[in-house]
């Protein structure tokens, strides 16, 4: 793993949007928590309704929380209007703002609770004003336990913000998800190592001002708040420069192909003379509005995917009347470019492997038909609820003797082992040719198609440059060359490409 | 002679807290210069009438005049800077040095005390100037007690008003501080409430006794006179268990001298 020295420089950008995105989080939970600590230390029914509601967004897992503020974001602009943004930094921040609340308001509730009441007595005895006993007494005495608060707030949230990869805030979880799906380990522990760094490196200077605060040392709980501050402004610096001019953004989702094409997009706007930047590992879901809000200029997305799920459709009138409808939909309703087809499909398939399917004479789905009653069908573990599979079932009256559910990388590993017959594969999978399976056709045509498109923002979607260097893209990657590159970058040996270098064999491959 | 015009006056003052009534009904008046000491057991409501003085506690009907004004009608603020107030928590802001401490009640005024006049303060109560550096917890109970007496005196208020000070201390700090506060009462010619459920301490600082039972005043005797036997039953049951461990203590003593 000496490879990880070499990608931490690399991840600067990221930890500068890391710091920002964090800082800016406690912030706001201290400006909301501290004020409700102090009414609920006067109303034991505040009290008991602030920490309850902090302590119920605790039960909301992380990634949940953050995606379910894209919804609500886009409901919300017919309030704000369209300026509105839905993903990227301010969903994250609200999404960690929120988790920050508790341990900030908690302990606040806590400390006060805890104040000596004749101390309390003489502030009153002494003719202390309610604003007066709050900064001369109870502020200062509870600083050091409201302090601890704001210290186990930072950890949870510096780790909670790797999670901001998948609503397109970058972050040093932008290494860890790319890592993850590409296998690619050195990248998700450089990642790990930088978040958890930052992580103990807070929590040691917040220890400093809280000691400071403790013992009523001015040096520390200075200094300590000096050191913060630079840290912060040094991220902030860092986050100015360079992103002066606005650089093409180009999305990818959470699998190997996707990471690949971006790298391939970006290398071509590059080298016409664009800055490109990466918005890698975004949940499938918020990618395609993500586009038509300009927050992300360039993805490929999938017609089978925009036909089920963003127009609702369950017919199926063939892959060109698809794509035409697709396209003009886009246009239309979305002000999206589809720029066109890269030339492949990665579809839902199904796949056997070679040896079995010589023996059981199936090359089609029609012909699985006598056969199924004693066959195994394996599929992801959503495969089963959806409505390809439902089309598949009905159209052809497929009757399996089982359907097990694995997840994709062991779905491979079971079709080998004879633990499943069928599997759902995807066309432009690599291991479908390295492990020399049969993709079974679909003379019914219940399958929709999954043509790549190549999809560009209103923002960009009129910029001549950008089309020229994109066009030669267009129907010049055959599902064959997809899925070598797939499969360069999935595979665990000697010969594992990272996605930027799988795209640069991809380009020579087709010609480019 | 005409009477001076009381500095306190009670006004049919009652306070309930729920279906618990502390006090119920205190009609009295203290005259400037004086040194009342208001005797009771524990929960006899004399903590909860003298908290109505500078309104810590409001009365539930009836009021309090401070120099001829309601205290209700007063900023509690402005009212707390001029009423000097010495509890049993003593209440040192743990976060200020002593100097800080006993500045407190002038810089909420907005005036800054000279670092002379706490000097001063420190030495009235017997503590070294030096201790103005110092922070409340590196001190003694009974120093902190002193300090909270010094805090008390810092604004010069027209009134002194203690709940239990000198209850935490023991019995040789206890009587050094309540001779210290006597004189100066006498010094600086205060006028001095003190709560306290000790009679004896009441009897030997005080020239006016008031006696609470079950929220009301049952007597209002100058010390001598309780010793007498004036003031009805709960007073002379409170004044018998120090008249009785003097007459013991002194059989005690005459005992020794027989057998020298």
């Amino acid at each position: 793993m000496g490879d990880i020295w070499d990608i931490l420089p690399g991840l600067g950008d990221k930890l500068a949007a890391h710091v920002v995105l964090s800082a800016s989080a406690i912030g706001l939970a201290m400006l909301i928590a501290l004020p409700m600590a102090v009414w609920a230390s006067r109303s034991r029914a505040v009290s008991r309704i602030t920490l309850g509601l902090a302590s119920l967004v605790q039960t909301v897992p992380a990634l949940a929380l953050l995606a379910l503020f894209f919804p609500l974001l886009l409901s919300l602009r017919s309030v704000f209007g369209d300026g509105l943004p839905t993903l990227g930094f301010l969903p994250a921040l609200m999404a960690l703002t929120l988790y920050a609340l508790l341990p900030i308001l908690r302990n606040a509730v806590t400390a006060q609770a805890n104040l000596d009441p004749g101390v309390l007595e003489a502030a009153d005895g002494v003719g202390m004003t309610k604003w007066q006993k709050l900064v001369l007494v109870e502020a200062p005495l509870s600083a050091p336990f409201i302090m601890a608060g704001i210290r186990t707030a930072s950890v949870w949230t510096i780790g909670l913000a790797t999670l901001g990869t998948t609503i397109g805030q970058p972050s040093l979880g932008d290494p860890i998800f790319a890592g993850l799906q590409t296998q690619n380990w050195a990248l998700v522990l450089a990642g790990c190592a930088a978040s958890a760094g930052l992580a103990l490196a807070a929590d040691n200077l917040l220890w400093v001002i809280e000691i400071g605060l403790a013992k009523r040392s001015r040096t520390m709980t200075l200094g300590g708040a000096a050191v913060v501050a630079l840290g912060i402004l040094a991220a902030l610096w860092a986050q100015s420069t360079g992103s002066d001019e606005r650089r093409i953004v180009i999305a990818s989702k959470q699998f190997s192909e996707q990471y690949i094409l971006a790298q391939l997009i970006g290398a071509r706007l590059e080298a016409a003379g664009y800055a490109v930047e990466y918005r890698d590992g975004l949940g499938s879901a918020v990618v395609h509005s993500a586009v038509a809000s300009s927050a992300i200029d360039i993805s490929v997305d999938y017609t089978g995917t925009i036909w089920t799920n963003y127009l609702k459709r369950t017919d199926n009138p063939g892959r060109e009347v698809m794509y035409e409808t697709i396209r003009e939909w886009e246009t239309r309703d979305n002000g999206v470019k589809v720029l066109g087809r890269l030339g492949f499909e990665n579809a839902y398939a199904f796949a056997m492997r070679s040896d079995r399917a010589a023996e059981l004479g199936v090359t089609s789905l029609a012909d699985l038909v006598a056969a199924a009653p004693k066959l195994t069908v394996g599929g992801d573990p959503e495969f089963f609820e959806r409505p390809e599979w439902i089309a598949v079932r009905d159209s052809y009256d497929l009757n399996f003797a089982r359907s097990r559910n694995f997840a994709p990388t062991f779905m491979y590993n079971a079709l080998q082992s004879g633990e499943a017959d069928v599997i759902s594969a995807y066309t432009s999978d690599g291991r479908i040719a390295a492990d020399k399976l049969v993709v079974l056709t679909d003379p019914k045509g219940a399958l929709p198609s999954y043509d790549a498109l190549l999809m560009l923002s209103p923002r960009i979607a009129g910029d001549a440059g950008v089309v020229a260097a994109l066009e030669p893209l267009i129907g010049a990657i055959s599902v064959a060359a997809m899925r070598e590159a797939n499969l360069a970058v999935d595979r665990e040996d000697a010969a594992k490409l990272t996605p930027k270098a799988a795209a640069a064999g991809l380009a020579r491959k087709v010609g480019l | 002679m005409a009477t001076p015009l009381p500095l306190l006056q009670f006004d049919g003052v009652i306070c309930r807290f729920g279906t618990v009534t502390a006090v119920a009904g205190v009609d009295c008046s203290i005259a400037p210069g004086s040194f009342v000491a208001l005797v009771g057991a524990s929960g006899s409501g004399k903590s909860t009438l003298l908290k109505t003085v500078n309104t810590l506690v409001e009365p539930t009907t009836g009021r309090v005049l401070f120099a001829g004004e309601d205290v209700s009608t007063l900023k509690p603020a402005r009212l707390r800077r001029r009423v000097g107030y010495v509890f049993q928590g003593v209440g040192l802001f743990p976060h200020f040095p002593v100097g800080e401490n006993i500045a407190i009640g002038p810089r909420l005024a907005g005036e800054k005390l000279a670092p002379e006049r706490i000097a001063e303060l420190l030495e009235l109560v017997e503590l070294d100037p030096a201790f103005a550096k110092r922070m409340p917890d590196a001190l003694s109970g009974g120093q902190r007690q002193r300090v909270g007496v010094a805090r008390a005196l810092a604004g010069e208020p027209e009134l002194l008003i203690m709940d239990e000070p000198f209850g935490a201390l023991d019995p040789v700090t206890r009587s050094g501080l309540g001779n210290k506060v006597r004189e100066l009462h006498d010094r600086l010619g205060l006028t001095t409430v003190m709560v306290t459920h000790d009679m004896a301490e009441a009897l030997l600082l005080a020239d006016r006794v008031l006696v609470m039972d079950r929220g009301a005043l049952v007597a209002d005797e100058t010390p001598r006179a309780l010793l007498g036997g004036a003031g009805g039953a709960v007073a002379q049951s409170l004044v018998a268990v120090p008249r009785e461990q003097a007459e013991r203590l002194a059989a005690l003593e005459g005992l020794g001298e027989s057998r020298s």
